[in-house]
């Protein structure tokens, strides 16, 4: 609701103009990765999707013996336990945190776990967890103690029975959204700081390269976001923030989409949308100024017993702003990662059944995924871009001045009405 | 689910961490260069496009003020033309007076002359004359002067033409 009130009020028909412009050409980078699309459909998930239909069933008589065999190991993995594939299971632990990456089959880069535990830090790999089974599926069992209880570390002690309930740990691990956070970090600088370096080398030149590539989202940011939300002069103070969330999260984004890298959920891990948003509304809350705070807990113009109303709505709309910012941009990366698994799961589930379900199923899943990523490619640029515009409207509500009140009146009215 | 929609203490650290880093390295190392120099740029561009303006707004004047000037000269030198048309016409009328009244002059005096010489061959022709006739008188005088009866005619006509007066 918030988002579709922002569109339609703010910035009028110039941002949106912009905006279509840059769905054209995100629509378009979108068809020609339909190969890539179809690709990741076969590393998503360990089973890859021609061989569905045909190897399943025998893959899940062999599933029922390993079944037998792993009890001990207290197994968790999905679609093993049961012996049969579980659509639920296979997405939900795609989507979520791991403290490995899988790359496909029976690859996994096991990644440092690091726990603060009564006091003390313990460092190893997250490798100590798990051992690779035949099936490229992993079998978890305890290590010094801690358990890896659906990728969340328990302590439940030495020689601790299968169901012992262990208390939870602090847990400082690089999981795998962390991991994914620090290589686009990596990434943005090395290649930024190529961009900036153009910019010193050609300076009175027409850019040219990557320069050339990245300078119209960087235009894009500056122009199209800052400038109109903050104004011109207090636009500068707050276009290196948004143009780093801008580029921060679009990259992740990009890089959940990236296939044959273990399906990075970035920006759909909370904790890290929850990092981006607290540090907006740090940021809304300190240069507030004394006509923002005063429209919140002092609304002008408004009838005695309406402030009443109105104060605690004002005031809890505060938190409830970056808290929307924060779903919103885990909840739409979410959904995509979960239609296109989904995609996956179906062609699996029909090929369960029957080898030419699964194949006809199969040749529709893959159309329909390579749709899907097309939409979600446009999807990373466009919520990166609403979250950086969210952002920047909500800095420019803090730093309003009462000069320029009077001409986003009737746009504060409507988003005050909310 | 219980992984979807809780927070870890962990990834939150790592997150802020990670992404303070990156923002105080983009906007040291990557925004501040990038944003100056973009806005040289524009500047630049700004620039170029007034002096454009300026150059042009100069060039229409100059282009102007050529064209003044070269009206000018224009008009001066037909001014000058036919000054000089004027004055060689009026050098060469004044010349062709003055030639012709000295041709009128030498014509008078040569006029004078000629009859100044005819009086004087006029005077000179009756000296002549007059000579001749006294002589002629003298060689007459000196026979009628011998014969006496001459003598006495001669007397006789002489009174009578000049005794007549």
């Amino acid at each position: 609701m918030l988002c579709v009130d922002y569109f339609c009020t703010a910035k009028n028909g110039f941002v949106m103009v912009r905006l279509y412009q840059f769905l054209f050409i995100i629509g378009f980078l979108g068809m020609t990765s339909v190969a890539i699309a179809q690709h990741e459909g076969h590393a998503s998930e360990p089973v890859a999707h021609d061989q569905v239909s045909v190897e399943q069933p025998a893959h899940a008589d062999t599933n029922s013996h390993a079944h037998t065999d792993s009890l001990a190991h207290a197994s968790h993995d999905t679609a093993h336990a049961e012996g049969e594939f579980k659509i639920g299971e296979m997405i939900m632990h795609h989507i979520s945190d791991a403290h490995q990456i899988h790359l496909g089959g029976s690859l996994y880069i096991p990644l440092p776990i690091i726990i603060l535990h009564e006091g003390h830090l313990d460092v190893f790999s997250s490798s100590n967890f798990y051992s690779v089974n035949e099936q490229g599926e992993l079998d978890y069992h305890d290590y010094k103690g801690y358990r890896n209880h659906h990728e969340m570390i328990e302590f439940v002690g030495e020689n601790a029975s299968h169901d012992a309930h262990g208390h939870k740990v602090m847990d400082f691990s690089i999981t795998k959204s962390v991991f994914g956070m620090m290589l686009v970090i990596v990434l943005m600088i090395i290649l930024f700081r190529s961009v900036a370096n153009k910019y010193k080398r050609n300076v009175g030149k027409a850019p040219s390269g990557f320069q050339n590539m990245i300078e119209p989202f960087i235009l894009f940011v500056r122009d199209d976001i800052a400038l109109p939300s903050l104004g011109k002069k207090k636009a500068a103070l707050y276009t290196p923030f948004l143009l780093t969330v801008f580029f921060f999260i679009w990259m992740c984004n990009m890089l959940g989409l990236v296939p044959f890298l273990g399906g990075f959920n970035i920006t759909g891990t909370l904790s890290i949308t929850l990092v981006l948003a607290a540090i907006v509304f740090i940021i809304t809350s300190v240069s507030g100024n004394k006509h923002y705070w005063g429209h919140i807990f002092w609304p002008p113009g408004v009838p005695g017993f309406v402030k009443v109303i109105l104060v605690p709505i004002e005031f809890m709309s505060i938190f409830i702003k970056p808290c929307v910012l924060m779903i919103r941009l885990t909840a739409n990366i979410t959904a995509g990662h979960i239609i296109i698994l989904a995609f996956v799961g179906l062609a699996l589930m029909f090929g369960q059944q029957s080898p030419v379900a699964g194949y006809g199923v199969g040749v529709g899943s893959v159309l329909f995924m390579a749709f899907m990523y097309c939409l979600e490619l446009l999807v990373a640029f466009l919520q990166a871009y609403v979250f950086t515009l969210l952002a920047a409207l909500y800095f420019g509500d803090a730093t309003q001045d009462h000069h320029a009140e009077h001409d986003h009146g009737h746009e504060h009215e409507i988003q005050h009405a909310h | 689910m219980e992984g979807l929609l809780s927070v870890s203490v962990g990834t939150v650290f790592w997150a802020s961490v990670a992404f303070l880093c990156v923002l105080v390295i983009m906007k040291r190392m990557a925004w501040g260069p990038i944003m100056s120099s973009l806005k040289d740029r524009e500047e630049g561009i700004a620039n170029a496009l007034r002096q454009a303006d300026l150059a042009k707004e100069e060039m229409s004047r100059l282009q102007a003020s050529n064209e003044d000037l070269l009206r000018e000269a224009r008009n001066e030198r037909d001014r000058i033309l036919n000054e000089a048309k004027a004055m060689s016409d009026k050098m060469r009328n004044d010349a062709v007076g003055r030639s012709q009244e000295e041709a009128n002059r030498i014509i008078a005096k040569a006029q004078a002359e000629i009859e100044n010489q005819k009086q004087a061959a006029i005077t000179d022709l009756k000296n002549q004359v007059a000579e001749l006739s006294v002589n002629l008188a003298e060689v007459l005088l000196k026979d009628s002067l011998t014969d006496d009866q001459k003598q006495k005619a001669l007397n006789h006509s002489l009174i009578k033409e000049f005794g007549a007066n």
